[in-house]
């Protein structure tokens, strides 16, 4: 068994969640049918967002499902984006932290290109974490031309949690809506929608032990949004689609399996991580952590930088040892990219090609830390002499060959 | 692992084979195209794709390694230069050369592994003593021994090319259909990856100033006008637009690029059949044999490009009289060979064996000397 630290990524399906989706898939209804069948699938799914809604502090009706956090992502900003130009065409400002999840940095990338939309990129500091000032400085130039705000809760590569408290009472002191990508903290750290004041909040089933394929949109009840996806008006009319019963319910499973443990499990995480990066920095020096120190980062996140190497080199050398974590970013074409959140967080791009995050969830023991550490200072050893490979090629090629002739050697 | 059917064969076989197999797709541009178009088509997301779904089907990890960054320095703006000053350069010479059995073998080796694989139809022997030879492939129709005659030793120590016997393109195609990977009918990719729509001419134009000049025959008459001396190449007889017709009447063909005059010079196709080649930037594929040491006369056949037919031919290495101690490769060929150009590589062969090659710096034609 390799040792899975990449729980960032998806996690494990819990034994409830496992349970509940195998229960559900059995059984046939669309919940939206009158019939019996209809009726029982229905219930199934009320009471999947009843659970939701109470592990995140919301009201039932507040819940939308959707495919998952990207889904989520999209109709929030894209959503609220329209509703507000539609009641005012003055809002085309879009305040957003530039260290985002793609499904919102695209997202809001597109609407600029699109849609006529203005986009004001929120600064970080070097541990990630957003500038208030900022923000009320933008908020402040024009309240009246910003259409919403959206600030992740935590980040996806460094874990950095956000002041989203203080971001909602600045941005409701100037009228304007803010939606938060919660994907990676919901389940992870306490996440309370009422208390957040959220107009809209993005969460996922597979980050927290559900499957993946199933996430919902907390939507503050007074909060208008345009439809991304047309259809036979579920979900509040906002958005359509017949539900997947089976996926709410075993999403509602691991959310509630969550919750129930959360305090203690987020300690024990915690204090898992705290020992995988006391371990790295013993046994790699050079290695920088990245993020907020402490209770700033989410309980399950490492972060690295290891200076000289190439992240995707650690990553295949740590795979073949049996280790399975991340460099943090992907691409489609799978051309490794510098982190757009290590850069705005002011790394060179050679720095941040060394990034390696280590995830860890549920399913986490001392065992894969342990692992971890034993692997990695031979891995990292290789790593970096496969960095080193300067432009001068070590193996001897014609050019060489000639080179070497022509000085007399 | 292009993404083609070769790689992905080759891959399969070296997995079979017993050995620890990782396949990597080089992304040898920052800015990939997105689909395909046609056959033609490299480091795009498709071919990105279809490289990875053949690692799925083998159960291999599948890695992309960015060598854009080399690829544009030592590739691509080496082809720009060589043009620019006249010469034809091959490309994909280069990028085995520097590239795939360099820096790619280089961060391979790092990372602990023993040689680089690819779908290349050529074939390494082994003797007793661990020496290897670089030969041509079984199927001579498909045999790209040309292409990797720049391999030194060492690089040769670390290749492994499973198509070697494979007698025919239409067995492998066959076999990655049998192994059920998807690319078993993917068109073949040709002309330059860097240049996708083939129009190599249109591309230079836009990196090589061009500046007009003088088109002049073998006697030094100006005979037209040319948009930039850059753009032609050696052997090219359409596009001249020459006002004034031959005295024979006869078709004329580019015989020269002079880039320091920009000039172009043509003439009778009969002056294009070269005699003799002085080769710079010499290697070995493998231990050089002996005459190479001796400086003596050798038999060999010699080939100017991928596809070309060798023609017989006798070669020497010439000590360096220039002072930089750089020797040269002295090529005699016994049948006259059309349409040489200054920065194309000639490729020395022995039989089946790839003996080493060098970069042609002078082709002369007899027939033209004595005019």
């Amino acid at each position: 068994m390799p040792a899975y630290l990449d729980h960032a990524a998806t996690t494990p399906l819990s034994g409830a969640a496992l349970a509940a989706l195998t229960r559900e898939l059995a059984r046939t209804g669309n919940p939206s049918s009158l019939h019996g069948s209809g009726r029982r699938a229905r219930r199934a799914v009320e009471d999947a967002r009843e659970v939701i809604a109470a592990a995140a502090g919301a009201h039932p009706s507040e819940v939308i499902f959707t495919s998952g956090g990207t889904e989520s992502d999209n109709l929030a900003v894209k959503g609220m984006y329209w509703s507000r130009v539609a009641e005012d065409p003055k809002r085309r400002r879009i305040l957003c932290s530039a260290v985002e999840h793609h499904a919102v940095l695209d997202t809001v990338e597109w609407l600029e290109r699109h849609e006529g939309a203005e986009v004001a990129w929120l600064p970080v500091d070097s541990q990630g974490v957003l500038d208030l000032a900022v923000l009320e400085a933008e908020l402040s130039r024009d309240p009246g031309s910003v259409a919403l705000v959206t600030v992740m809760w935590a980040n996806n590569e460094v874990g950095t949690i956000q002041p989203v408290r203080r971001v909602v009472e600045l941005a409701h002191a100037a009228g304007v809506p803010v939606h938060s990508d919660a994907v990676q903290a919901f389940g992870s750290v306490p996440v309370h929608f009422k208390d957040s004041g959220l107009d809209a909040m993005s969460i996922s089933g597979h980050k927290i032990g559900g499957p993946v394929g199933v996430g919902a949109l907390l939507l503050g009840r007074s909060v208008k949004l345009t439809p991304v996806q047309h259809g036979g008006g579920q979900e509040r009319d906002v958005r359509s689609g017949t539900l997947d019963t089976a996926s709410i319910a075993a999403f509602a499973a691991a959310a509630e399996a969550v919750a129930a443990t959360l305090p203690a499990e987020a300690a024990r995480i915690a204090a898992l991580r705290e020992r995988l990066i006391e371990g790295v920095r013993e046994r790699v020096p050079l290695a920088v952590l990245r993020g907020a120190p402490g209770g700033g980062r989410l309980p399950g996140n490492a972060h690295f930088t290891f200076p000289g190497c190439e992240g995707d080199s650690l990553l295949f050398l740590l795979d073949l040892a049996g280790i399975e974590s991340s460099t943090g970013s992907a691409c489609t074409a799978g051309v490794p990219r510098p982190s757009h959140v290590l850069l705005a967080m002011g790394l060179d791009e050679e720095t941040a090609r060394g990034a390696q995050r280590f995830s860890l969830g549920h399913a986490s023991t001392e065992d894969d830390v342990d692992a971890l550490l034993a692997a990695l200072p031979e891995a990292y050893a290789r790593a970096r002499q496969a960095g080193m490979a300067g432009h001068e090629s070590s193996i001897q090629t014609a050019g060489t060959a000639a080179r070497q002739a022509s000085r007399g050697t | 692992m292009s993404g083609g059917v070769d790689s992905a064969v080759a891959a399969a076989r070296a997995v079979e084979a017993g050995h620890d197999v990782v396949g990597v797709h080089l992304a040898l541009s920052r800015m990939p195209g997105t689909l395909r178009t046609g056959s033609r088509g490299c480091c795009t997301i498709e071919d990105s794709r279809d490289a990875w779904r053949a690692c799925d089907v083998l159960g291999i990890p599948y890695y992309v390694w960015d060598f854009s960054e080399r690829f544009k320095e030592d590739v691509v703006q080496d082809f720009i230069d060589e043009y620019a000053a006249g010469r034809t350069p091959n490309p994909c010479m280069r990028c085995n050369e520097r590239i795939k059995f360099a820096a790619l073998l280089e961060k391979a080796i790092a990372l602990g592994f023993d040689a680089v694989c690819t779908g290349h139809y050529a074939k390494v022997i082994e003797d007793a003593d661990g020496n290897r030879e670089l030969h041509r492939a079984a199927d001579w129709a498909k045999d790209q021994s040309y292409v990797l005659g720049v391999l030194t030793h060492e690089q040769l120590k670390h290749s492994m090319f499973p198509l070697a016997d494979t007698p025919s393109k239409a067995e492998v195609r066959a076999e990655a259909e049998r192994r059920g990977l998807s690319v078993a009918n993917k068109p073949d990719s040709h002309d330059i990856c860097f240049i996708p729509d083939g129009d190599t001419a249109g591309w230079l134009a836009e990196k090589i100033e061009m500046t007009t000049g003088d088109i002049v025959d073998e006697t030094g008459a100006k005979v037209g006008e040319h948009p930039g001396a850059n753009a032609f190449t050696v052997g090219q007889r359409r596009g001249l637009k020459l006002g004034t017709p031959a005295a024979d009447g006869k078709p004329r063909f580019v015989l020269e690029i002079r880039p320091k005059e920009n000039k172009v010079v043509v003439g009778p196709g009969a002056l294009l059949a070269i005699d003799e080649i002085r080769g710079i930037k010499v290697s070995w594929a493998g231990l050089p044999i002996t005459e190479v040491e001796t400086g003596a006369e050798f038999d060999c056949y010699a080939q100017v490009r991928a596809h070309g037919d060798p023609v017989p031919a006798t070669a020497r290495m010439e000590p360096a009289t220039d002072g930089t101690g750089a020797s040269r490769l002295v090529v005699r060929l016994v049948s006259p060979l059309r349409g040489v150009a200054p920065g194309q590589t000639v490729v020395l062969y022995q039989g089946s064996r790839v003996l080493g090659q060098a970069t042609i710096d002078t082709a002369r034609s007899l027939q033209r000397a004595a005019l």
